[in-house]
């Protein structure tokens, strides 16, 4: 199969590869690296991907790694697939590439740690998330959403009017956020609940995660 | 004028976007946001970047921010004058596509929190955390690593010509190589080389001496 993704379980950046071949309807071969026995720091994993991180990926002889470039590359090559992940209009996909660069920043630096210590440590270690931690990192995460609330009180998906990539590249970590306690967090903003509700139960998401459970 | 920077003149996010209009020949109105008197957390300044960080950005009606959202505008929308900075082949895009992110996810954690520490705080009569400066000198030197890799074999990071993935790292580069931090560049003769090549362009120089 031409297109391969490389990747595993509880890796955010995988999930959202996976959810941009999902909306676009394409076929593909998923390929596991399997994490815990350090297989992403193996040669054969390093020559896709030289920070030994996953997911890697290729499309016949185009090879690439870092999730955002692949749908990137995803919405841009398959545009005329299934849903349209970037504007066809220059302004109008400015507006959406300043709020994909928000949740490259702001919003991954404000629930990186959380999913650490609310996903990942119960997972591989099967402990609880560090209270302390997890209760400054909570302030950060509220701060960033109550500029998301302002915003998606004004329109209807982040990056404009229409569903685009800059809603989806949230997708996978709040998806594992509302398995956490963090859902409180994202509930007490109508705007930001009402649009997770509707990103997180797109077929494309369903696909992917399954139905949302709450 | 139809483009206006909204920015800080010692702001390195500012300067990238600085540094894109001057390697695509822009003109434009630079409208200083006095962050001393707290401007950038000003109702009007919010209203233009909702995070209250500069720059912010309009080109006519259209109003940006996040500086390297407002580079790719630029990049795409300005493809006729001055450098190009994006590639026409979708498949070198592709590759261009992936060395901007790494800048964004891997350079820019460890160097701009190197530049906070040796640059600024010093610039702000601040004392330096000594533990932080060591933790993400490890960062960047595992960074440059790849760097070092990546240059052995491609002239720039996204391929064979200069393109945005190389400007976005001016701002932060130029900070660094004026702490000790120059000394984990200074050690990798590729990255030293190209290092020494972008900091030398015209535009760049045009950028940070107006």
């Amino acid at each position: 199969m031409a297109i391969k993704v490389y990747g595993s379980d509880f890796s955010i950046g995988t999930y959202r590869v996976l959810l941009c071949l999902a909306e676009k309807d394409i076929d593909f071969e998923l390929v596991t690296v399997h994490l815990a026995s350090g297989e992403h720091k193996k040669p054969h994993i390093l020559a896709r991907n030289p920070f030994g991180q996953i997911p890697a990926f290729e499309d016949g002889d185009i090879k690439l790694f870092e999730s955002r470039a692949i749908a990137q590359y995803i919405s841009r090559t398959y545009a005329d697939k299934g849903t349209c992940l970037i504007n066809m209009d220059p302004k109008k996909a400015a507006l959406e590439a300043v709020w994909i660069e928000v949740e490259a920043h702001h919003f991954n630096r404000a629930t990186t740690a959380l999913m650490w210590e609310l996903c990942m440590k119960q997972f591989l270690f099967g402990q609880n998330g560090d209270e302390d931690i997890v209760n400054a990192e909570e302030k950060k995460l509220v701060s960033v959403l109550d500029v998301y609330e302002a915003r998606l009180s004004e329109s209807k998906y982040l990056g404009g009017d229409s569903f685009s990539l800059a809603d989806l590249s949230h997708a996978p970590m709040i998806k594992h956020l509302m398995g956490t306690e963090m859902k409180r967090v994202f509930d007490a903003q109508p705007h930001v609940s009402a649009w997770v509700a509707d990103i997180l139960s797109r077929p494309a998401c369903v696909k992917v995660f399954g139905v949302p459970v709450y | 004028m139809a483009i206006k920077l909204f920015g800080a003149v010692g702001s390195t996010a500012t300067l990238r976007v600085k540094a894109c209009l001057a390697e695509k020949g822009l003109e434009y109105e630079f409208v200083n946001v006095d962050m001393s008197k707290q401007e950038h957390k000003s109702p009007e300044f919010l209203s233009r970047n909702p995070f209250g960080q500069v720059p912010a950005f309009e080109d006519g009606d259209l109003k940006l921010f996040e500086s390297r959202a407002i580079t790719q505008y630029l990049a795409h929308t300005y493809t006729d004058k001055g450098t190009d900075l994006i590639i026409k082949d979708p498949k070198q895009m592709a590759i261009l596509a992936v060395w901007i992110e790494v800048e964004s996810q891997k350079f820019e954690p460890a160097s701009s929190k190197l530049a906070w520490e040796l640059a600024y705080k010093p610039m702000f009569g601040m004392t330096t955390d000594e533990a932080v400066v060591e933790e993400n000198e490890k960062k960047l030197e595992q960074v440059l690593d790849v760097y070092e890799s990546r240059l052995s074999e491609s002239k720039y990071l996204g391929g064979e010509s200069f393109t945005l993935t190389d400007l976005h790292h001016l701002p932060n580069i130029k900070y660094l190589m004026g702490t000790q931090t120059k000394k984990v560049f200074d050690a990798r003769p590729h990255v030293s080389a190209w290092a020494a090549d972008i900091l030398s362009r015209p535009a760049w120089v045009k950028a940070t001496t107006t």
